[in-house]
């Protein structure tokens, strides 16, 4: 596989999303410990570390996706632009269509793939007719780099697709509500290698339009596809930097011994 | 011999062979339970269904062959053409089956039933007095006929206590012959047992078979008297008991379909809608509350929303809707049954929708929220069209179960049989005219009641498609997010 | 790979850039949102309404039922009259009617009205009379011949005051609908008011109700239930003999032994279609099968029972082998390990183990025979009966009514006081499911087990 660390270029510095003193609890469990993250701009940012961690649970914060669990409760303050996400006038709605999301299992509706990726579209009203629409789903099919191989069976249920076209899949329908943050849950956990080599390079390409947040248990995922990497372990947020730095120059030595191999 | 007696003996000598086998076991072995190949309890227990078992199944027999027997000797003294004209075979035979019964209240009484039977009047007095009402003067071959039940019966009571006494005897030789210390009591035990696990669930194969083959041989005698496409295509419905009737199914197949109808769609909006908001919405507590309470509406017998229909639901309609408006002033009315069916149904469609709904994956309400739906959107446009197949196999139940509902249309819809398009017109339904032909003293052999049976087939066949399709579409719907 | 820059194209115009602020459309689909939300909330308000409803309307015109309306009157067993022969001997004292007993209370009646100087205006002694039920002549029989000591004593009776004159308190007839009834009228009416004033009439608790039989046509107010609650309770022991052990049998047989052949697919598919088979096609079966093809006479419990419990069968199966199914296979492993037969497994760690699952499922099952009409008014069983059935096994071939049945006879009686007693019955049938309900309730949270 090609290793994009060596194409890694941060064009901005931008901070998009800053999180601060971030605690989360599920009911008494304290699963997240006062997390401090920026999220740049057109960058890829990797969430690594062992399971149980807190990676997941800091995403699904990151665009209210908790609000759904009923025991959760999330303190500390993020913003998005500057705008705290949980501030009582924000409605989560219209954060997530700013904040797209994609999950771990590949979840298609049970719809032709069309309808698939014209969901969020045709929701969020952001199309003013038909030959619009069309041509979203071709261009975010296109961005998936599923649009070659599913062009002729548009109608064709979703479900039917192979696991890796799937994902494409969910990706292409993440992105058709044309967000500015994509949250990405180990997408490629329930791919094959060849699946998973297509969709880490589709997260390459995605980055020069988005800010990308993926949580991998993978550390040579996160190493090939980001640029900025923060390791959790038990609920703290241990290290965050530059990718090659923390693979290759950790300062902490819990961090040291995850890539290592010594904390799995 | 009387039945409890014999049973009531057959029980004591099973009693008994149990503790014979045990002790000829233990005999057998020396005293010594580790010589036994099983417990000395297995030996008891054979023995005791070597007694039990084979005198049961012959009683049983014997009790369902009786009656063909014993009707058979009536008949060879009953000469068809001595039948008077304008009754038949079968009215006669209900008199002797009266006539024999009266003789043994009178042989009971201490009457000389010999000296009686010679004298056709004198015996209709006797029988009189003792409380037992002749319709018709009894014949000679009549008073032959009844004697001959009588005797025929006790017959055949002493024929089946020797059979049952020598098989039940029989039996227990034979175990108590077979018992060694080497024998597989245990096994030979649990194969019996196993027999009997396997009778036990044939049962409800033979309900099924008993279900279909009596309705069906009534349907096909119904149909030998009454033309099949009078039946299936004409609209009247006008049963007259002195003959001449038109029985035409369509008037209660509209009522029936009417009926239906409103229930569904008073139930399938409150129903499904109710199901939606508890499974998306409501907090762990609301749920814990209002499920039940929902469900306490699937507990309440069908007599009781019978009642509620005739005496609240019916004249509120009545004096509120149906005079006011012009609609007519009848209390029961497809309306009313409607209504209430409906609220009956509604924890069938509720509860059933509700675990179709929790079968939607997580992952798929996940993926939508997501992408910045909200929840009635992922409910409207991801949760129910992934769920509809199974929503349609809930809502067919209900139709099935307000199609096959008696009590409700007998005290709300009416008796009245109409093709109306007026809802507040009384109409009446299959069930209720299975009921109405059904009740009270009938003869079977007059198209007006054998038609029930007819009624009884085709609601049987209708309701079994709607359920089997239902469970078809259900069972796929499942294996689709197994 | 294109890159088509999509978020200056096609994103849509109303789009707020900040998230404090809801656009149009945001805020269109919240209210969205909040409407779909309410439509949830009325269903299931209008679901619990109509509950609600049920259960007020029904109680309001049953719970009247368990009290009724008694004229005291302390009435003289003059032996002359009622012992013609004069020795004691109930069969002798037999040959008086009901009417003498009936003249003997109107006598006493008249006598206490004009003893307590209570004014009866322009009626005459006979229509004073017909203030009393004519059931209380046939009570106060019953009472004398079951004890003959009391010939010669005088003995306060409590006689069942007419219909018409207890649904008067109990707000059923008034002045103005008496004028019209020539069953009764505003005189009668007016003189029952002095009565209770005077103390002689009382409107008080009647556990007669629950345990007095059935009464004709214009005797509302001495109608009971018992017959029928003895109906039911015998048709319910038929059920739980008959049904409890073939049921598990047969439960056993699918979950533990059966192989799974299409011969046992289509066994567990005749099951669940058998357990919605609308009701009614049971009792056509009772009918053809019980009654006409195996000669047992109509309308006894026998038959009411062999038929709810052929209904109640796979109502137990399918509990029952949801029960089994919930034992984890390691039980059985453990078993099978030390030697045990499958049988012996079976009945001495599997079937124990799924017993409360089957029991609830019993109970639940018998409660839904309890409330079964339809199949039971093919078998004959909507019968006029007032002779308590003797006791079993014979008793079992004696004609008998059941609860919901009971109901339904009330409910095509002409007299409108009989609306009250068949909602009472329901009162009482309610009570029951109540009882059997919770106990299946208690016993799921009891002994339930989680693997």
């Amino acid at each position: 596989m090609k290793d994009l660390r060596l194409e890694r270029d941060v064009r901005t510095e931008t901070n998009k999303i800053e999180a601060r003193g971030v605690q989360v609890y599920y009911g008494t469990n304290h699963a997240l410990k006062d997390v401090d993250v920026d999220i740049l701009d057109k960058t890829v940012t990797a969430f690594i570390g062992p399971s149980g961690c807190g990676k997941s649970t800091f995403l699904r914060c990151l665009n209210r996706m908790n609000d759904t669990v009923a025991s959760a409760k999330v303190q500390g303050k993020i913003t998005l632009e500057g705008e705290d996400i949980y501030d009582p006038r924000v409605d989560p709605v219209q954060l997530r269509a700013k904040i797209g999301m994609v999950f771990q299992k590949p979840n298609p509706f049970p719809k032709s793939i069309y309808d698939n990726v014209a969901y969020g579209p045709k929701i969020h009203g952001l199309t003013r007719n038909k030959a619009e629409l069309d041509e979203v789903v071709e261009s975010c099919l296109r961005k998936a780099a599923l649009w070659n191989e599913v062009k002729d069976r548009l109608t064709a249920p979703g479900t039917g697709l192979s696991g890796g076209q799937q994902q494409r899949l969910c990706i292409a329908r993440a992105i058709a509500t044309s967000p500015e943050v994509l949250l990405m849950d180990e997408p490629c956990s329930a791919l094959d290698p060849i699946a998973t080599a297509q969709v880490e390079e589709l997260i390459d390409e995605l980055r020069s339009q988005f800010s990308v947040v993926i949580v991998t248990h993978s550390m040579q995922q996160a190493a090939r596809v980001s640029q900025k990497t923060a390791f959790f372990h038990l609920g703290h947020l241990v290290e965050y930097g530059e990718t090659g730095t923390i693979f290759t120059n950790p300062k902490d030595p819990r961090t040291e011994s995850y890539i290592t191999g010594r904390i799995g | 011999m009387s039945l409890g007696l014999l049973c009531l003996i057959l029980l004591g000598l099973a009693a008994a062979a149990f503790f014979l086998g045990r002790q000829r076991a233990m005999a057998a072995a020396g005293g010594d339970v580790r010589r036994l190949h099983s417990l000395p309890g297995f030996y008891g227990q054979i023995t005791a269904l070597a007694v039990i078992v084979p005198a049961f199944a012959v009683l049983v027999v014997w009790l369902l062959a009786e009656g063909f027997v014993i009707q058979s000797s009536a008949l060879s003294h009953i000469d068809v053409a001595d039948v008077p004209a304008g009754s038949d075979v079968s009215l006669v035979m209900a008199d002797v089956t009266r006539l024999a019964r009266g003789l043994a209240t009178l042989a009971a009484n201490g009457t000389d039933v010999e000296a009686l039977s010679h004298d056709p009047v004198a015996l209709k007095t006797a029988l009189g007095a003792a409380g037992v009402a002749m319709g018709n003067d009894p014949t000679p071959a009549m008073i032959d006929a009844a004697k001959a039940v009588r005797t025929t019966a006790a017959q055949s009571r002493l024929g089946l206590s020797v059979v049952t006494l020598a098989l039940a005897l029989a039996g227990l030789g034979w175990a108590l012959v077979r018992i060694k210390p080497e024998f597989r009591a245990r096994n030979a035990t649990e194969t019996v047992a196993m027999g009997l696990l396997i009778g036990a669930s044939l049962i409800a194969v033979l309900t099924t078979v008993g279900i279909v083959l009596s309705m069906l041989s009534e349907t096909i005698h119904f149909f030998g008297i009454y033309p099949a496409t009078k039946f299936f295509l004409s609209a009247t419905w006008t049963p007259r008991f002195g003959g001449g009737s038109d029985l035409g199914i369509w008037p209660l197949v509209w009522g029936t379909v009417y009926v239906s109808v409103i229930a569904l769609i008073v139930a399938v909006p409150i129903g499904l809608l109710s199901a939606i908001y508890l499974s998306e919405y409501a907090s762990r507590r609301v749920r814990g509350i209002v499920k039940p309470l929902i469900e306490i509406l699937a507990g309440i017998p069908t007599i009781v929303y019978g009642l509620f229909a005739l005496i609240t639901v019916g004249p509120l309609l009545r004096d509120w809707i149906a005079v006011p408006m012009g609609f007519g002033n009848s209390s029961s009315s497809v309306m009313t049954a409607g209504l209430v069916m409906g609220i009956m149904v509604i924890p069938f469609v509720s509860s059933l929708s509700d675990d179709i709904i929790n079968a939607v994956p997580q992952s798929l309400r996940d993926g939508s929220l997501g992408l910045g739906a909200t929840p009635s959107e992922t409910i409207r446009k991801v949760v129910l069209p992934a769920a509809l197949p199974g929503i349609v196999g809930a809502v067919l139940l209900a139709a099935s179960r307000a199609i096959g509902e008696t009590m409700i249309v007998v005290l709300g819809a009416g008796a009245a049989a109409r093709l109306s398009l007026n809802p507040f017109d009384a109409m009446t339904t299959v069930t209720v005219k299975i009921v109405s032909q059904l009740t009270g003293d009938t003869e079977f052999n007059s198209p007006e009641t054998l038609v029930a049976f007819a009624l009884g087939l085709t609601l049987f066949t209708l309701t079994l498609g709607l359920n089997i399709l239902a469970l078809v579409i259900v069972r796929k719907y499942r294996e689709q997010y197994e | 790979m294109t890159t088509l820059d999509m978020t200056g194209e096609n994103a849509g115009t109303g789009r707020s850039k900040s998230l404090f602020t809801a656009d149009k459309r945001t805020a269109a689909r919240n209210a969205a949102e909040r409407r779909f939300r309410a439509y949830g909330v009325v269903a299931i308000t209008l679901a619990i309404l109509a509950l609600v409803w049920l259960l007020i309307s029904i109680f309001s015109t049953g719970l009247p039922a368990f009290k009724q309306t008694f004229i005291d009157i302390p009435v003289t067993l003059d032996a002359a009259v009622l012992d013609k022969a004069g020795h004691g001997n109930p069969d002798e004292m037999a040959s008086v009617s009901t009417i003498g007993y009936g003249k003997l209370i109107a006598k006493a009646l008249s006598a206490e009205i004009a003893a307590r100087g209570i004014d009866t205006g322009k009626m005459k002694p006979r229509d004073v009379a017909e203030m009393i039920s004519e059931e209380s002549a046939a009570t106060l029989r019953n009472m004398v011949l079951a004890n003959p000591k009391l010939l010669g004593s005088t003995i306060q009776f409590p006689a069942l005051a007419n219909g018409r004159i207890d649904g008067y308190f109990k707000g059923r007839v008034t002045m103005a609908t008496a004028a019209l009834d020539k069953n009764t009228s505003p005189e009668k009416l007016a003189l029952a008011d002095r009565l209770v004033a005077a103390g002689m009439m009382q409107t008080r608790l009647n556990l007669g109700f629950l345990t007095m039989p059935d009464a004709s046509d214009q005797r509302p107010e001495a109608a009971g239930l018992g017959v029928a609650i003895l109906g039911s309770l015998y048709m319910m022991f038929i059920v739980l003999v008959l049904a409890l052990p073939i049921g598990v049998a047969a439960s056993v047989y699918l979950e533990e032994f059966a192989p799974k052949n299409r011969w046992t697919d289509l066994i567990e598919v005749n099951i669940s279609n058998l357990a919605a088979v609308p009701s009614i096609v049971y009792g056509i079966l009772g009918l053809a099968i019980f009654i006409n093809f195996g000669g047992l006479p109509r309308s006894t419990a026998i038959v009411g029972g062999l038929v709810l419990a052929l209904m109640t069968l796979p109502r137990i199966i399918i509990p029952t082998r949801a029960a089994l199914k919930a034992v984890p296979p390691s039980i059985r492993d453990a078993a099978l390990g030390v030697g045990a037969s499958r049988l012996q497994t079976v009945m001495h760690h599997v079937l124990p183990l799924a017993m409360p699952g089957v029991l609830t499922g019993t109970i639940i099952g018998l409660a839904q025979a309890l409330g079964e009409t339809a199949p039971l008014l093919l078998i004959g069983m909507v019968a006029f009966v007032r002779d308590f059935p003797k006791a079993p096994p014979m008793g079992l071939l004696d004609p008998a009514s059941a609860l919901p049945v009971q109901i339904f006879n009330w409910t095509q009686r002409g007299d409108p006081g009989f609306v009250e007693r068949a909602s009472g019955a329901i009162i009482v049938l309610l009570v029951f499911l109540i009882v059997m309900n919770t106990a299946a309730i208690i016993l799921r949270r009891k002994y339930e087990r989680r693997w």
